[in-house]
């Protein structure tokens, strides 16, 4: 019921901003945000938004109920895009409270402009995996496969994260791939997977937990050349900090950890 | 407009020349034009009889077909993108009788952009010629017919010159929306630069790396396309010109 409200409450955030210009939100920010509180059980209150990559949806959307279930005032809305999309809204002006990023390049974006309130922290990590349909009909086994043009393959563009990533692997390797199709992102390309119309697609691990039984993953060393680092942090123009800041410690906690783990991401390695 | 302005407000003008000689800004350009140019014809040759099917005949379940006609209106493009590889993929219901049969898959090439764009586009031509045909007056079929023409004639030599207009801008239509076509064509063609890319794929994918590529590469579009808009209605005016 509660989450109904929300939409409602961003766009007057937002009708708040634009009415005077941008310069001066904070007035509406405080009397909307009902902080001076400990961030002890419970004790969180007013709204929390949290823009992260889309890789994260189900993970962060499991632990912000979890959140949301500790602090019965607290309200989280999520905004999950790609990580580019986010840091373009977040330079733009949209109010949000922590980023979560799938890169440190999108970061990078948000940090240069002075947006993040100190330095970032990688969270996670993912690396590419091969996925095939159930029953890998094509016979796939590894990288090398990539480059046979009898195949129908899918890797995504390398404007996206993902594609940038396939390119390092593929330049490392050695190996000029021979894809059919750059994808968009990397659901597109999982889809293409899962309704069997690719014989391969070069995706994140998580992705492939996250679809289930009508894909199977194949690892493969050279992912290796291209590991995803995950850097989250809160924003200075946040309207909850001590939300936000407990949000960003969950995350970072056994907890959330774990939670990251099943979702097929590992723990950063330094 | 408003939206529009602001494209040209922001547009960087200096990165206009080195943005329009990349070769794949040229390739995916021609891509668009031609894909979506077929796309209407396919939309001409398919639409019409429909629209008139709908307007004319008293056939049972007409409104069944009308509202699956207007279907791919409503629907989101992905959706009928999925859609399209359920019937026409590798694995979907026709495609994978061609793959067995032909060793031929749908998917993925420019075959694929043009049924893409067909699908999403053709409603607005059967709509606006449907349109038309039920505005226009039937009587002068019936006297053609008493004059012995056959149907075939009459279609022919005096329905379809009283609709033209109705017809024209229903390609006018389909045409444009097969050009802005994207999602529809991502997901059942893919993106590859050459075969599947066309300008709006394009235009996403700057979009993620060089927006201000991506504001370069609509205002080509953009510009493009209003001139095409431009050129088709003078001709029109000046050839068929307004029937009195």
């Amino acid at each position: 019921m509660r989450l109904r409200a929300l939409p409602v409450l961003a766009v007057a955030g937002l009708l708040a901003l634009t009415a005077c210009g941008g310069s001066t939100s904070s007035g509406a920010a405080s009397s909307s945000s009902s902080a001076a509180s400990s961030s002890g059980g419970g004790a969180l209150t007013g709204t929390l938004t949290v823009f992260a990559a889309a890789s994260l949806t189900d993970v962060f959307t499991d632990l912000g109920d979890q959140l949301m279930a500790d602090n019965p005032d607290l309200d989280i809305t999520f905004n999950f895009a790609g990580s580019s999309a986010l840091a373009t809204q977040i330079t733009q002006g949209a109010p949000a409270d922590v980023f979560a990023s799938a890169n440190q390049t999108q970061m990078t974006v948000v940090t240069d402009a002075g947006l993040a309130e100190g330095d970032p922290t990688v969270f996670t990590e993912n690396v590419l995996e091969i996925a095939v349909p159930q029953g890998n009909p094509a016979g796939v086994t590894g990288l090398s496969d990539f480059a046979d043009p009898d195949l129908t393959l899918a890797i995504c563009a390398p404007d996206v994260p993902c594609g940038a990533a396939a390119e390092q692997v593929f330049e490392a390797a050695g190996i000029t791939a021979q894809p059919d199709t750059l994808e968009e992102d990397v659901r597109a390309a999982l889809t293409k997977v899962e309704l069997g119309e690719v014989d391969a697609a070069l995706v994140y691990a998580s992705d492939v937990q996250a679809a289930g039984d009508q894909v199977e993953g194949i690892e493969f060393p050279e992912a290796e050349d291209a590991v995803n680092e995950y850097p989250i942090c809160t924003l200075t123009g946040s309207q909850n900090p001590e939300a936000a800041q407990a949000f960003v410690d969950l995350v970072e906690s056994d907890t959330g950890q774990q939670a990251l783990a099943d979702a097929g991401f590992r723990s950063p390695s330094s | 407009m408003l939206p529009l302005l602001g494209l040209l407000v922001r547009a960087p003008w200096s990165q206009l020349l080195p943005q329009l000689a990349q070769p794949q800004v040229g390739e995916a350009l021609r891509l668009s034009l031609v894909s979506a140019t077929l796309a209407t014809l396919v939309s001409l040759v398919l639409g019409v009889p429909i629209a008139w099917v709908l307007a004319r005949s008293r056939i049972r379940g007409r409104s069944v077909l009308r509202a699956l006609v207007t279907v791919p209106l409503v629907l989101p493009p992905v959706v009928g993108g999925v859609a399209l590889f359920l019937v026409l993929g590798r694995q979907g219901i026709l495609g994978r009788w061609l793959y067995e049969t032909f060793d031929y898959t749908i998917p993925f090439t420019t075959t694929a952009v043009v049924i893409a764009e067909t699908f999403v586009a053709m409603p607005f031509l059967v709509i606006s010629v449907e349109g038309a045909l039920r505005a226009a007056d039937a009587r002068f079929e019936d006297a053609a017919a008493t004059l012995g023409a056959d149907r075939w004639t009459t279609f022919r030599r005096v329905t379809l010159p009283l609709v033209a207009p109705g017809v024209a801008a229903g390609a006018v239509l389909c045409w444009a929306r097969a050009l802005g076509e994207f999602g529809a064509t991502i997901t059942f063609a893919g993106n590859f630069p050459g075969t599947t890319q066309t300008m709006p794929l394009a235009v996403y994918l700057a979009l993620q790396s060089n927006p201000e590529g991506a504001i370069v590469l609509s205002l080509v579009l953009l510009a493009v396309s209003l001139a095409t808009l431009l050129l088709l209605r003078d001709r029109w005016l000046g050839r068929s010109g307004v029937p009195t």
